[in-house]
């Protein structure tokens, strides 16, 4: 028999009762709308955070404190003390290291910052100019912190664009204004240029001060969160994570580098990290879909064996009239693909507008891949076979004559 | 084309006259049913021969073993003991795929509950054989256009089952029978679901179809419709108690 005529056959007896085709489809549309949103989702995230690293800077190495081991007892990680300005200024000078371009140490805390009656709760990042150049953050208007803001431990500070805009609202250049900071006034000097992205890995965050400040005047610190190093290149980044560990190993007085207590990553680590972190995430996500497709699935199987007990007869008749085992399979077989393939259309549309919906909201890219689609309806048609082959079979091996005879 | 028509009836005529061809060949035939721990002996040790252009009836009263003979008769069902020959082919050595091969193109079934696809219109009805045997859609138009005028229903080919009357609807699958032009029309109580006046117009068609050379045999347990074929086999106790002649009393009416 012709495939067309098999696909006419199809349609007609799924037409009969629709409310049932209907219901059947939806599982599959749920199923495969919500699998194309959240694969989609997850890998706009990942995206997001790739370029936002990546925007960053590659030859960057990012040394934070590790925790600290007394009496054979580990600390909290990252929650040491242990790197100084002293540990940032023997970087830079130390005549060992030749692969280190640029120092910057960091301290950063949360504080209130209040700007007439905007109040918000920011990231404060104590600085050297050094940042600017090892964090790639330009300025978009003013000027960035600079040594002799370092050295008179003055209060002042660089906003980042969307706390400018939290503060003082879109369209206002607040270079000139005061702000409050824990309830000290600081000048406003300049504002960096957006760097995009979202979350606490964005500077566009961020408000800065110079380091000394920071760690003087806001919270009473000696020590640094972090020492951000540009690598001469991006080739010497092993090179630059060793003399710079054996550096701080020597200066810490530990002789066994387990015994580290801070850690030096490079972009690439973090990056691994947060690809292998979204990846889970991914993947979890896809794991609740599927579930809810294999669902959609065993309703299409559900509603193909009620239509195969319901069709006894006319299976027999059909049989005897000369259809073959192979033409009957093909027959259930068809209406349960155009079941999933129609409940994968319409779900791979709506998928694709429900996750539309999500970059609006949350102003990542809209990047649907063609293979995703390609996928949701393999998968689709491939439900329909899967789903689709018991019921096919069952019909398949009615004997005409019990077929014809039954009631 | 006429005359073509009539040297293929001459020589259909001459053939049954000479040297008919036997279509049906039962032999010592047997049908043991297994339910459960009791044995029932549907059929036993029937023989029959049919041959080509012969319309026979089958009679019995209920549970005499004419619906098991049908069975077995359509390549439906296979015997439990004996040979069965449909014309030519031994029909309990096949699988179920060379069986529905052979009831699609040997065998033309007129069932007692019509059994036409409902929501299908009378002429795709018609073409439903035509498409297990893949023949291309203008001769499935043109043989299916034939044969439902054969029987009648020129002007109704695109009704749907549901808007024929029980007549009309036996005529529809009588021509869904004929469209193959098959070895042997298989009938099981064609009338049984039929108005008697529409039940007679059937048997006409029956008649004229014998009379163009087609081998029908019709199960049924009326007496009255069973006299319209030529020979008649009475079962009882699933064994051929009687085979004789019909006619006893007149042909139907054909009126075509």
């Amino acid at each position: 028999m012709k495939l067309s005529k098999l696909i006419k056959t199809g349609f007609k007896n799924l037409g009969v009762n629709k409310l049932r085709t209907g219901l059947a489809i939806l599982g599959i549309v749920i199923g495969i709308g919500s699998v194309i949103a959240l694969v989609s989702m997850g890998e706009a995230s990942k995206l997001s955070v790739q370029s936002q690293i990546q925007s960053i800077g590659s030859n960057l190495l990012t040394v934070s404190p590790g925790s600290q081991t007394s009496g054979g007892v580990r600390g909290a990680q990252g929650g040491a003390t242990t790197l100084t300005n002293e540990d940032a200024e023997a970087i830079k000078t130390s005549a060992q290291i030749t692969t280190i371009q640029n120092v910057s140490p960091e301290y950063s805390g949360r504080a209130q910052v209040i700007a007439g009656r905007n109040n918000t709760n920011s990231q404060i990042v104590g600085v050297e100019p050094a940042y600017a150049d090892v964090r790639k953050v330009t300025v978009e208007s003013g000027s960035f912190i600079t040594s002799q803001y370092v050295s008179r431990m003055a209060k002042v500070a660089v906003l980042g664009p969307s706390v400018a805009e939290d503060l003082f609202g879109e369209g206002v250049n607040p270079v000139g204004q005061t702000i409050k900071i824990d309830g000290k006034n600081f000048q406003v000097i300049g504002i960096t240029k957006a760097k995009g992205g979202s979350g606490p890995t964005s500077t566009d965050d961020y408000i800065f001060v110079p380091l000394t400040t920071a760690q003087k005047q806001l919270f009473g610190a000696s020590h640094l969160t972090s020492i951000a190093l540009e690598a001469t290149s991006e080739n010497v980044m092993t090179k630059a994570q060793n003399e710079v560990g054996y550096l701080l190993l020597s200066r810490h007085k530990l002789s066994d580098p387990a015994e580290a207590d801070f850690r030096i990553s490079s972009q690439d680590d973090l990056l691994e990290t947060i690809t292998s972190v979204t990846g889970t995430f991914t993947t979890l996500l896809s794991g609740v879909a599927a579930i809810s497709l294999l669902v959609g699935g065993i309703g299409i199987m559900n509603i193909m064996l009620m239509s195969v007990t319901e069709r006894t007869r006319e299976i027999g008749l059909r049989k005897a009239l000369g259809a073959k085992k192979k033409t009957i399979i093909q027959q259930f077989l068809i209406e349960s693909i155009i079941l999933t393939f129609t409940g994968g259309v319409i779900g791979v549309i709506l998928g694709i507008a429900g996750f539309y919906f999500y970059t609006q909201v949350n102003g990542s890219e809209f990047v649907v891949t063609l293979q995703s689609v390609i996928l949701a309806f393999s998968v689709s048609v491939g439900i329909g076979i899967l789903f689709g082959w018991y019921p096919a079979n069952q019909a398949a091996n009615l004997q005409p004559i019990e077929a014809l005879k039954y009631e | 084309m006429e005359a073509a028509v009539l040297v293929v009836d001459l020589l259909v005529d001459f053939k049954n006259s000479v040297m008919a061809k036997t279509i049906i060949d039962v032999d010592h035939l047997s049908k043991i049913y297994n339910t459960g721990d009791i044995e029932v002996k549907a059929l036993s040790d029937v023989s029959i021969k049919i041959d080509e252009g012969e319309f026979v009836a089958i009679m019995g009263s209920s549970g005499s073993g004419k619906s098991t003979l049908m069975h077995i008769l359509g390549a439906l069902d296979k015997p439990t003991s004996g040979s069965y020959h449909l014309d030519g082919h031994n029909v309990e050595s096949l699988t179920d795929d060379e069986l529905a091969e052979i009831r699609n193109k040997k065998i033309g079934f007129v069932f007692q509950a019509f059994n036409l696809l409902s929501r299908t219109s009378a002429i795709d009805n018609v073409k439903l054989p035509m498409d297990y045997a893949g023949y291309p859609d203008l001769e499935q138009e043109k043989r299916a256009k034939e044969s439902l005028t054969m029987v009648g229903l020129a002007d109704r080919m695109d009704h749907p089952p549901n808007k024929l009357s029980g007549g009309q609807q036996q005529r529809v699958a009588i021509a869904r029978a004929l469209v193959m032009n098959p070895a042997l029309i298989l009938a099981d109580e064609p009338t049984g679901n039929i108005a008697s006046t529409q039940a007679e117009e059937i048997m006409s068609i029956f008649q004229k179809l014998n009379d163009d050379g087609h081998t029908i045999v019709m199960i049924t347990h009326e007496e009255d419709i069973a006299e319209h074929a030529q020979r008649i086999i009475h079962l009882f106790d699933g064994k051929v108690k009687e085979d004789g002649n019909g006619h006893t009393k007149s042909k139907a009416t054909t009126k075509t």
